[in-house]
Order: structure tokens, then sequence, then C-alpha cells
């Protein structure tokens, strides 16, 4: 008898007993479908996170001034940096496309019955570069207002929304504190980065922002933008050893600054996020486990139940083994349809919730393809021990089993 | 017509197919020990039709699972077709019985919810036999045992008489040369119990079809040409009609 020909037996002895085959199956169906969601929920998470980093800018470093804390705490904030060392980073390190340095305060900024605090930020235009931010309305700043210092401003999404509503926010004059300020374009909706509201923002021209607003020459924040291609570690480096230099740190002295990289970052939260969903994945395939053990038990019972139809079948002339592969494709049979069906429901189950949760749907095939041989094996190992139960049956007693 | 003498020996067709030479079958040990079978001899030939006779505990069963291979002797020698079956594992045991043999159960032993023809199909896929073949050699079963028209029937739906034909037809769908029936016909009425030994006798004058059936009852015994009673796990007397 041929796997081919045992295997549409056992499908036919599936269909006899349907109800108890889909009550069977059911664990396996529950355990498939939960690490299926598990996995692709996961893969779907990661992906919006990892864009959501990258979508703070390709190749990008941000220098900080901080300080890491000894006890593990939040950064302690150190001196800022200066707008000389940023033209020393623009001169000094190779392999740099853009840097953008920014200073940046909360402020009320105020229109007609309108008042919002938001972030008014000083740039020059490399900001809109290497965070690779555009512009929905309006425009970026012309050289005269950078170089003069004049205060315009671009505003981000929902700042236009807040307080402008329907109005045509171009041209109008916001008061930033006690600054009338003159609004010459509107950025492209960003949405938020782990609950912050980028489209909450204001964004002025450093000089003016300096001038006219924090009334110092400090730099918060620069921005660098890495040639594509090039390693951002070798940048990290350059810069790291370039601001050591201009901060007199000497060997030893912990920095008073930090270079992320958000490559790094990135990879970092990849990995964390990969670790949750390799968790719950593990917690997940418990089910399939327990799912395996029913089986187990359905088998068992199937194999007593059906003595007497074993002994007919050995009485007929099946040997040991045929018995044995006969139940063991029964098992593996059960196991695999609850493998289609979880996989189906599970890739169901996950295209909802990452349609109600706004995460991208990854299709993983090697996932469903894992998870359909999984359970298999879970029926194979399950099923083995019934299976020999029945092989090993004497044929006379079984025969004679009311 | 082949003239057998009381000693079980035929003189005509000398082929013996089955060979019990001193054959003992002991259960259990010590105290418990149970001898059904104290030591039997016994010959029966290609084309026969044997009864065995004798009251229960007296090894008539012991002596039919011997014969169908299911079972192995204590001692002695059990030669089927000149194999001796002592020195078999039990898959070569089955593959003997898928080959050579057929049982039928006084009990009928089909697979429930399964159909008439499927029935019959069973030990034809054992055989490797292709669906096609098998599906034609099931319905010409069918029509031996005169129930075409219930290929479709799964055995719950089909009356004992009918159930008992559909287990001869199962034995003989592959042609065997012994068919074993133990009490074929202890769960049915009369009439129907004629119809079931009209069609073995059948079977074994057209078909050439060995037959060894256990039985309690003289009238169906009284279709066999050779009866072999059994007593105290011995044979007790061998008697062939002439």
């Amino acid at each position: 008898m041929n796997l081919l020909t045992t295997f549409l037996l056992a499908i036919r002895e599936v269909r006899r007993h349907l109800m108890r085959s889909v009550l069977t199956t059911l664990g396996i169906v529950i355990g498939v479908g939960a690490v299926i969601t598990m996995i692709t929920l996961g893969r779907g998470a990661t992906e919006k996170v990892t864009s959501q980093i990258s979508g703070l800018g390709r190749n990008l470093l941000i220098l900080m001034p901080e300080r890491a804390s000894r006890s593990g705490g939040p950064p302690a904030s150190t001196a800022p940096f200066k707008i000389e060392d940023v033209q020393a980073i623009v001169e000094e390190i190779a392999d740099v496309a853009v840097v953008a340095p920014l200073a940046t305060r909360p402020l009320l900024a105020v229109y007609g019955n309108e008042n919002r605090t938001t972030t008014v930020t000083g740039i020059d235009n490399n900001f809109f570069e290497v965070r690779d931010w555009r512009l929905s309305m309006g425009r970026t700043f012309s050289e005269t207002e950078l170089r003069a210092g004049k205060l315009v401003c671009v505003i981000g999404a929902t700042t236009r929304k807040e307080l402008f509503r329907y109005q045509d926010p171009i041209g109008a004059t916001l008061r930033l504190g006690k600054l009338a300020c003159e609004v010459i374009g509107v950025l492209e909706a960003k949405g938020a980065t782990f609950g912050n509201d980028q489209d909450e923002i204001v964004l002025v021209p450093l000089r003016a922002f300096q001038r006219r607003i924090a009334g110092n020459r400090d730099i918060n924040l620069v921005f660098v933008g890495a040639k594509s291609g090039e390693s951002t570690a070798k940048v990290q480096r350059d810069i790291t050893s370039l601001m050591h230099e201009r901060r007199h740190i000497s060997r030893g002295e912990p920095d008073d600054f930090a270079v992320r990289d958000m490559t790094e970052v990135t990879n970092t939260v990849g990995a964390a996020t990969g670790i949750l969903t390799a968790f719950l994945s593990a917690i997940a395939a418990v089910s399939l486990v327990v799912g395996g053990i029913g089986i187990m038990n359905i088998m068992l019972v199937s194999v007593t139940e059906r003595t007497r139809e074993i002994g007919i079948r050995m009485s007929i002339g099946a040997m040991e083994r045929e018995v044995l592969r006969q139940f063991l494709v029964e098992a593996v049979t059960l196991s695999l349809l609850g493998g289609l069906i979880g996989v189906a429901g599970g890739l169901g189950c996950s295209a909802l919730v990452c349609f109600a949760l706004d995460l991208p749907f990854i299709l993983d095939l090697s996932t469903v393809f894992l998870a359909f041989f999984f359970s298999g094996s879970v029926g194979v190992v399950f099923g083995y021990f019934p299976a020999r139960k029945a092989a090993r049956l004497d044929p006379i007693e079984a025969l004679r089993y009311e | 017509m082949t003239l057998i003498t009381p000693t079980g020996e035929s003189q005509e067709n000398g082929e013996s197919l089955v060979e019990l030479k001193g054959v003992t079958r002991i259960y259990g040990q010590g105290e418990a020990e149970v001898r059904a079978l104290a030591g039997i001899d016994l010959r029966i030939c290609q084309g026969e039709f044997v009864a065995i006779m004798g009251p229960s505990g007296s090894g008539k069963s012991t002596c039919m699972n011997l014969i169908g291979c299911l079972d192995t002797p204590t001692s002695g020698n059990y030669r089927f077709r000149g194999l001796d079956v002592g020195t078999l594992s039990r898959d070569q045991r089955a593959l003997l019985r898928r080959h050579y043999l057929g049982f039928v159960f006084q009990g009928y032993n089909l697979l429930p919810r399964t159909t008439a023809l499927e029935n019959l199909e069973l030990p034809l896929i054992y055989r490797g036999v292709r669906p096609r073949e098998r599906h034609e050699a099931a319905k010409a079963a069918l029509q031996v045992v005169g129930m075409s028209d219930r290929e479709s029937h799964t055995p719950s739906e089909l009356s004992g008489g009918q159930q008992q034909r559909l287990a001869i037809a199962r034995a003989i769908v592959t042609n065997p040369n012994l068919v074993l029936a133990d009490e074929p016909t202890g769960n049915l009425d009369s009439a129907r119990s004629v119809e079931i030994m009209e069609l073995l006798t059948r079977l074994n004058r057209d078909r050439g079809i060995t037959i060894v059936m256990v039985t309690h009852e003289p009238d169906m015994a009284a279709y066999a040409r050779r009866v072999v009673h059994f007593r105290d796990g011995v044979i007790a007397s061998d008697e062939a009609k002439a």
C-alpha cells in the first residue's frame, strides 16, 4: 500500500469523523494561528518602527550636548554647541553630505483667537534636506531671510490645523511670544514618532531665532547627513574625535556630547521588537504543543475505538508498519489540516489587526511554510505513540475486542 | 471426487496445503497454564471442505488461529504450503494471510461506515492492486455473492445474511487458496444459514477454494466433505464422507 493510497484513506477517515476531526485539530489551528499572527504582527510593528526612525532621515547622525548619566538615569544636558563647531564639521570631516544645526525653544504661538504651545526651531534650509521634509504649500527660506535674520516661519501640519483651521495660512502673521512672524510655508504631515507629534512645530531661520528669540548663539542639536553609501560609523568616529578636540576633552574624561547614529538606533529597535516577537511566538508555540497533545489524545481514543478494525486489517494481511503508517498518516493529515486552517486564520486575523492598528501587513512565506512544516511535525511526534500502539496489537485479541 | 481416509490423508491430488504435526499451544505459565492444543496432527489438502466441530474450549478456535497464521504453535510444526509458519516473523505471516488466506467471522467483522465496495477493496489495497482493477475485482466478487445491487450500502444498512455474504466476498476477492470460516452461520437464522452454506459449497466446488469451517451445528457441518471433531485439545475423530 503506497503513501498516496494511505493518505487518501486517511482523508476518508477524517471525513468520516468530520466533527471530531475538526475539534481535534482546533488546538493546532489555534497554535499555528497564534504563531502566524504574532510573527506577522511583530514584523509589521518592526517595519513600522524602523520606517518611523528612518523617517527621521537617511544616513543620519545626531550630535547632542549631553552627558551619559553614571547612575543610568536620563543623560544630563551640557554646554550647547557653537556655530563654529558646525563649520568645523563641514570643513574637516569627509563623507559629510549635509550639516543642519538647530536651536529650539517652546513658545506660545497665537493667531486670532487660537493659541498653541509649539516647539519653535531655528534652522537653515539644510534641515529640510537632512530630515527629508517637504512642504505641502508655500516655500522654504530665502537667502536674504536666512542672512538678515528676518522673522518668517514654516509651520507644521498640526500647528496649521489648530491655528488656522480652514484659512489659508500663507502670508498670515502669527505671534510667537511677543514677536510677529509671517507664515511662508506649511510642512507635509509626518505623523507621530514615539508619541511625539512631529507636525506640532514652527520653523524659523536660525539666525533670527538666535537674535530675536533665544538671545544667544547656542546650537542645541546638529543633524549630520552622511554621504549615501558611506559608513555612518566612520563619520560618527570622526565627529567624536573632532568634538573631543574642540570641547577640550582629554582621554579618560567622560564625553559631554553624544553622537547618535540613527542606523544603529534602527537596528537596536529592530532587534528589540525582534526579541519581543520571538518571545510572543514562543508563547504561541506552547499552544501548538498543547494542540499536539490533543491530537495524541484523540488518536489514542481512535486506536482503542478501532481495535476491531485494526484486527480486521491485520487478518486481511496488513503488516505492522502498514498499520503504523496508516495511523501516523492520519495524525499528520489531521495536524496538517489544522496547520492549513491555522495559517489561513492567522493570516486573516493578522491582516485585520494590522488594518486596525495601522501596521503594514507583511506576508512572510517562509513563516507560513515553517508553521505548516511544524504542524506536520507535531502530527508525526504525537501521532507516533498511538500508531505504534495500534501496530503492536495482537490480531486475535483485536478481532475479539468488543 | 476426492477420496479421503479417516486419518485425513488425501489419496488423490496429494498436494497438502495445511500440515500440522504434533502441534501444541499453551497459554499462560505455571499454575495458570492452559493447554489449548495438546498435540495434534492434521493435514488438509488443496480443494477440501473441512468442518471442525467440538465443544467450546476444545481447541478448535486455537487451531483456526494457528492455521490462519494469526498465531504460532508452542511446540510442534505447522507447514502452510510447505512453509514452516513457526519460524516466520509477524510481518511474514501477515504476507501469507494477504496472499493465500481469507477469513470469515461469526460477527462478520466488516469495516463500519464503509460501503460494501470499499470493504471489498480493502484486501486488494494491501495487495497493491491498482484502483481500476480493484474496483472491477470488488464488483465481480459482489456479483459472486449476489449483492451487486448493494455496492454503496454500509454494513449497518445490510441484514445479517447480507453482511455475511459481503464478508465472504471480501474473503474471496483476492482468490485465496484457503478460506477460514469461524462459525459463519452462528448469528443467522436457518434460512440465511443455508444460503451461506450453499455459497461456501459453491465456492469450494466451482473455484476450488479450500474451506476450513468451525461450527457447532451438525446441519452446517453436513455441507462439508470432511468433519474433524476436537475434544480437550486433541482430535477425537476425523471423518470423510464418501
